[in-house]
């Protein structure tokens, strides 16, 4: 990283006094101050993918032991895994889940401080507030609200006397993934209500009034003006939620551990299993790259997708 | 429908509703920590029982604290750098890979955190990183490097190229000029890039969880969930609480304090993307 830094007090000056290689010198220097990004991105980016590459195909126990070759018997062993379609189909019904109502919500949070009326900043705010908690500390700040025992929330049926004891918020498969769904919507609704701010303020005031002047009502400006002209922001919300909901680690890890009976495993946790409970890092690499090349095919997709929605 | 709704009812008390939906948690997380609870330090009465439980617990609280802050720092500080230069040199350089270079930057964010992290847990090994406070931050840089380069190289470009080239006339070098005139200018894009490195260190789970085996070493986050899960019998609702505040605090203080600044890192980063 130094290397290219150190090099640049001999070159000081140089540009000035003499101009005649002064373009080379100029890519030397551009070179040098972009030697430390490109260090990073070879030895941390680069490296690392080619080496998940090669242990993906090759055993790999997580201490010491055989590394022969092992191809494509990682592949093959991940699908036979036992968990591996639950956790994949749970995973893209979480990911359903979770995208509809937390875009849904955030628009609506959107909307609510769009204006710029008394009060409007501090609402922003508050709806932000949970997006600069960690994940995991709002995974385990909700863990502690929805228990049976602590929590405010666990008496609130029995009071009402709609049910017989304390209810337990993660206790059966439906309950602790509605729960987590909440505790994301929480944490991540006020994120993407200033994705969709942002967009809603790029919308020039002129085509309101004109909306206006033409007497449409609100629910008509909503649906004619503001959701086309708010689509490339959508589009952005839409590509980052379903590819952190996809990647789903932190809440469940530290939420529901996966269960009750590993009803809420998903895939990024059956991948950390492999490698450090299983200790087999070939497979854990072999999962990986399935999840590298399920998402680069979404996206592209997804690209290709708003693309064509651009032309007609 | 949506609108209409919206245009019937009040729309304070829609606002309201939603803004106690949201604070509830927080509040009552805050009054939960120093509240009395069944099998803890604290059985009766308001006080700090539980943060007591935390500053004992294995390694201590300070320990945590500290290796938190080791390695918030170093990650905050490594991305500054390595952005600035690097942003320096996309804005304001030609050399060769110069585009292949920025486009692998920002392929960083394509690929899964979880298929880095299991090769980086070998790789690490490799270089005697394992286990590592600094081994951990150098990985946490290289997630935040696609935002960070992004958003310097964005400020750099809305620089004045004047003002770069009368510091080059009067006798600067580019490294002269870049901490004289161009370091005040690009000030507010670090202070974005700074807060949200800061806020993804102080907060990351799963990087510490993979690539620190040793519990004092452990970051808090990993701590504060180590402390829940060991304490399978008798579970300590209130210490794992009080960590909830010590962890949420500076995230929240910090987001206050430079709001600002985060919500122009999102604009250009929203409008560009």
């Amino acid at each position: 990283m130094s290397a290219g830094y150190r090099s640049r007090p001999e070159e000081q000056g140089r540009t000035v006094r003499a101009p005649v290689p002064r373009w080379r010198s100029r890519r030397a220097k551009g070179l040098a101050y972009a030697a430390p990004t490109a260090v990073f991105v070879a030895v941390f980016f680069v490296l690392p993918l080619l080496l998940v590459g090669q242990m993906s195909l090759s055993d790999w126990p997580l201490l010491a032991g055989d590394r022969g070759v092992n191809a494509p018997g990682n592949y093959t062993d991940v699908t036979d895994t036992a968990l591996f379609w639950p956790a994949v189909r749970f995973t893209l019904l979480y990911t359903v889940i979770v995208t509809v109502i937390l875009l849904g919500l955030a628009l609506l949070l959107a909307l609510l401080v769009q204006e710029s009326r008394p009060g409007a900043g501090f609402f922003r705010t508050v709806y932000f507030l949970p997006g600069a908690l960690g994940l995991a500390s709002a995974s385990l700040l909700f863990w502690g609200l929805y228990s049976p025992t602590t929590g405010p929330l666990g008496g609130i049926p029995e009071t009402l006397g709609l049910a017989d004891e304390p209810v337990s918020f993660l206790g059966s498969p439906t309950s602790a993934l509605l729960s987590t769904v909440f505790l994301v919507v929480w944490k991540f609704a006020g994120f993407y209500m200033l994705i969709l701010l942002v967009g809603l303020q790029r919308i020039p005031h002129e085509v309101y009034e004109a909306a206006r002047m033409d007497g449409a009502s609100r629910a008509q400006i909503f649906r004619a003006v503001t959701l086309p002209l708010l689509r490339p922001s959508l589009a952005l919300s839409l590509l980052l939620c379903v590819t952190g909901s996809l990647l789903a680690f932190d809440q469940f890890f530290v939420l529901t551990k996966g269960g009750p009976d590993n009803s809420t495993v998903t895939v990024v946790q059956l991948i950390y299993r492999e490698a450090f409970q299983r200790m087999n890092l070939g497979t854990a690499a072999a999962l990986s790259i399935l999840v590298l090349a399920a998402l680069l095919l979404l996206n592209v997709l997804q690209f290709r997708g708003l693309r064509r929605a651009d032309e007609s | 429908m949506l609108a209409r709704a919206l245009g019937r009812t009040p729309h304070y008390v829609v606002a309201g509703g939603l803004a106690v939906i949201f604070l509830f948690p927080l509040l009552w997380n805050t009054w939960a920590s120093v509240s009395p609870q069944p099998g803890t330090a604290q059985e009766s009465g308001h006080g700090l029982g539980n943060y007591r439980t935390l500053l004992e617990y294995d390694a201590g609280l300070w320990q945590y604290l500290l290796n938190s802050t080791v390695v918030s720092a170093l990650t905050v500080g490594l991305t500054l750098g390595v952005s600035l230069l690097g942003g320096y040199a996309f804005a304001r350089f030609d050399f060769p890979g110069k585009n292949l270079l920025f486009l692998l930057t920002l392929a960083i964010l394509m690929v899964p955190y979880a298929t880095l992290l299991i090769p980086l847990y070998v790789l690490l090994g490799r270089l005697h990183l394992q286990n590592s406070l600094i081994g951990l931050s150098l990985v946490l840089a290289m997630f935040q490097l696609p935002f960070a380069t992004f958003m310097m190289r964005i400020s750099f470009e809305a620089v004045p190229r004047e003002l770069e080239e009368s510091a080059l006339v009067d006798g600067c070098g580019t490294a002269g000029a870049l901490r004289r005139v161009l370091l005040p200018a690009v000030r507010p894009g670090l202070i974005t890039v700074g807060l949200f490195a800061f806020l993804s260190a102080w907060n990351d789970f799963i990087a510490p969880l993979i690539l620190i085996s040793d519990s004092e070493k452990a970051p808090l986050p990993l701590a504060v969930a180590n402390l829940r899960q060991q304490s399978m019998g008798a579970v300590d609702y209130g210490a794992t609480e009080a960590g909830v505040v010590v962890l949420a605090v500076p995230c929240l203080l910090l987001f206050l304090l430079l709001q600002r600044h985060y919500i122009r890192g999102f604009m250009s980063g929203a409008l560009k993307g």
